[in-house]
């Protein structure tokens, strides 16, 4: 009897200790997210509806925010000329890149995926170093390489009798924006062929083997397996690639800080030169900046659609 | 026979197509040892008749290149604690810790990466000036590392979710708490993802333009490399090979980082999109 009761009060005390170390786990762990709480609340959520609410005032960054004007800022972007100058030149900047990069990428990875490829890491290496520097210390180099006179890009050219005289790669209106969007392609590559590697990495082997049974050639496999089962890690690649050239900013503003005139300047840029130069107009510049990024909302959910879209047709 | 012409060819064309990835590397290099005059004259010619070590000296003093580089490596090293410090407790928590509101705290976090954002570097500019850290070390420090840091978060909390239970349990029956078996047992344990995210954050901090650059404005002594860069060329146009050694100075430690530890920034990359 008494060896009963004191089996059953041992459980109970079990019990409550339990029940003490789950609810102290529980407040450690309040006290682990917090840190990160309030990093995230004052330089994540606060900034993102800040943004907004900056948008809807006049106001030059310095005293008090009480000039309140609504969406006038809007209306006013509409009609900006060079805000849209500055708008075509992103998506121009993006599409370069994207139509040069993305293709050049999958060849590559197809090409290192290959089992008996040999030093396949040094290639990796290689073709991935300009992604770890610093895009702006890479900007100022290149502004050399590409220069007029004593570039050395120019120097190559001639010497192979590809051109007569010296181009203006960075000083023409025409070249400008595309010689810095193949810069930011050849920047960026690196990247994406990993992106590509691992998703050509996550197809499982017996697939191949699967169709080397069936007596596919590689042909056969490349253009009815390999390239359809890469299809949805290409589409959240091309999403990235696609948000990541719509933000050209490191490059452009070391490079050509926008010119000539305004012929290479970007939103990013453009928002910048709003906010931080000259008289700072801190509205106009937020309305710029949730425009864009509205903008850029929409060009995500349209790819997301049609990459969707496209996937249900295929895989009937 | 002609699988061997194939594969030899594959060589050559990665190999010549390799030389001219890493070609403006090389010639920034071989440019840093020239002489400006030699510079101007010697077209694509790589080898340097005399090594000209002034360059490096005119980058690193009267440039200022060396407060660049301390500046740098401050920024860095404290940006790289912040973000391994804080997304590994946040992981751990979200990871072993069912407490209420984890599910809602997830949701919130990454939702965050999908809504239309403004130009946010106004409002941290803004706080930052609140908190009256404007034109100081410690100001630029907060606004580089409160950014985004959920990639790492998911990669911590994935990792420590899928640790074994009887690890826990173990430590606990040997009399080990909350903090003693995080500290002792889980973050040991954890060496892989830790790696992961000082590489890959320091990758971020020590190439990041835009913030150094707007912090900055008012405090050349506080620029990093990449901003210091940009100042260079407003200041010494000219001086071709002074800043072909200042780009030396701020690219090698990267570079050679990364070569040597390759594998690691590739896998943590790889996993970031696969994640």
């Amino acid at each position: 009897m008494s060896r009963a009761v004191n089996t059953a009060s041992q459980t109970d005390r079990t019990y409550s200790r339990l029940l003490k170390r789950e609810t102290q786990k529980k407040l450690w762990a309040y006290v682990f997210i917090l840190p990160q709480t309030i990093m995230f609340m004052a330089f994540v959520a606060y900034p993102i509806v800040m943004s907004y609410v900056y948008s809807m005032y006049e106001w030059n960054g310095i005293g008090p925010r009480e000039n309140f004007v609504g969406l006038k800022y809007y209306g006013e972007l509409m009609s900006d000329h060079i805000f849209w100058n500055a708008y075509k030149n992103s998506f121009l900047f993006m599409l370069t890149t994207v139509v040069t990069q993305l293709p050049a990428a999958l060849l590559l990875a197809l090409v290192l995926n290959s089992p008996k490829l040999r030093l396949k890491v040094l290639y990796r290496t290689t073709y991935f170093l300009p992604v770890v520097t610093s895009s702006a210390v890479v900007a100022a180099v290149m502004r050399y390489i590409f220069g007029q006179r004593n570039g050395v890009f120019n120097e190559a050219l001639m010497m192979l009798n590809l051109i007569e005289k010296p181009v203006p790669w960075l000083s023409s209106m025409d070249y400008a924006l595309f010689t810095i969007a193949l810069i930011s392609s050849w920047k960026w590559l690196g990247i994406k062929l990993v992106y590509f590697l691992a998703g050509l990495q996550s197809i499982p082997n017996e697939v191949y083997e699967a169709a080397m049974i069936d007596g596919a050639n590689r042909r056969q496999t490349l253009w009815y397996i390999t390239i359809p089962l890469i299809m949805p890690v290409g589409a959240v690649i091309l999403m990235l690639s696609v948000v990541d050239g719509l933000h050209a900013f490191d490059l452009v503003k070391v490079m050509t800080d926008g010119g000539p005139g305004i012929a290479t300047q970007t939103v990013d840029l453009y928002i910048y030169t709003t906010a931080f130069a000259g008289i700072p107009s801190i509205g106009y510049a937020s309305a710029a900046g949730i425009f864009f990024g509205l903008s850029i909302f929409a060009v995500s959910l349209l790819l997301g659609w049609i990459v969707k879209t496209a996937n249900a047709k295929g895989g009937k | 026979m002609n699988s061997r012409i194939t594969r030899l060819s594959t060589h050559a064309l990665l190999i010549l197509f390799g030389i001219i990835w890493i070609f403006p590397f090389v010639w920034m290099l071989s440019s840093s040892f020239k002489s400006n005059r030699e510079y101007l004259g010697g077209g694509l010619d790589l080898i340097p008749d005399a090594i000209q070590w002034s360059n490096y000296k005119r980058a690193w003093e009267v440039a200022n290149f060396s407060t660049y580089f301390n500046n740098s490596i401050v920024l860095t090293v404290a940006v790289v604690a912040i973000v391994v410090v804080t997304s590994a407790l946040c992981g751990y928590a979200l990871g072993r810790v069912n407490f209420k509101g984890r599910t809602l705290f997830l949701f919130i976090i990454t939702s965050t990466i999908f809504i239309p954002k403004g130009y946010t570097i106004i409002p941290i500019y803004m706080l930052i000036k609140q908190l009256g850290l404007l034109n100081s070390m410690p100001g630029v420090i907060l606004a580089e590392a409160g950014g985004a840091q959920i990639l790492f978060i998911l990669l911590f909390t994935a990792h420590f979710k899928g640790m074994p239970g009887e690890l826990e349990e173990s430590a606990e029956i040997d009399g080990a708490g909350f903090l003693r078996t995080f500290f002792r047992i889980m973050l040991p344990l954890s060496t892989p993802i830790i790696a992961t995210t000082i590489l890959m954050q320091f990758m971020w901090t020590w190439n990041s333009f835009l913030t150094p650059l707007i912090f900055t404005l008012n405090t050349p002594d506080l620029r990093t490399l990449s901003v210091g860069m940009f100042s260079f060329i407003g200041q010494y146009q000219s001086d071709y090979t002074g800043l072909t050694a200042a780009a030396s100075i701020a690219l090698l430690p990267v570079m050679i980082v990364f070569i040597a530890l390759q594998r690691y920034f590739v896998e943590g990359i790889a996993g970031a999109v696969k994640g």
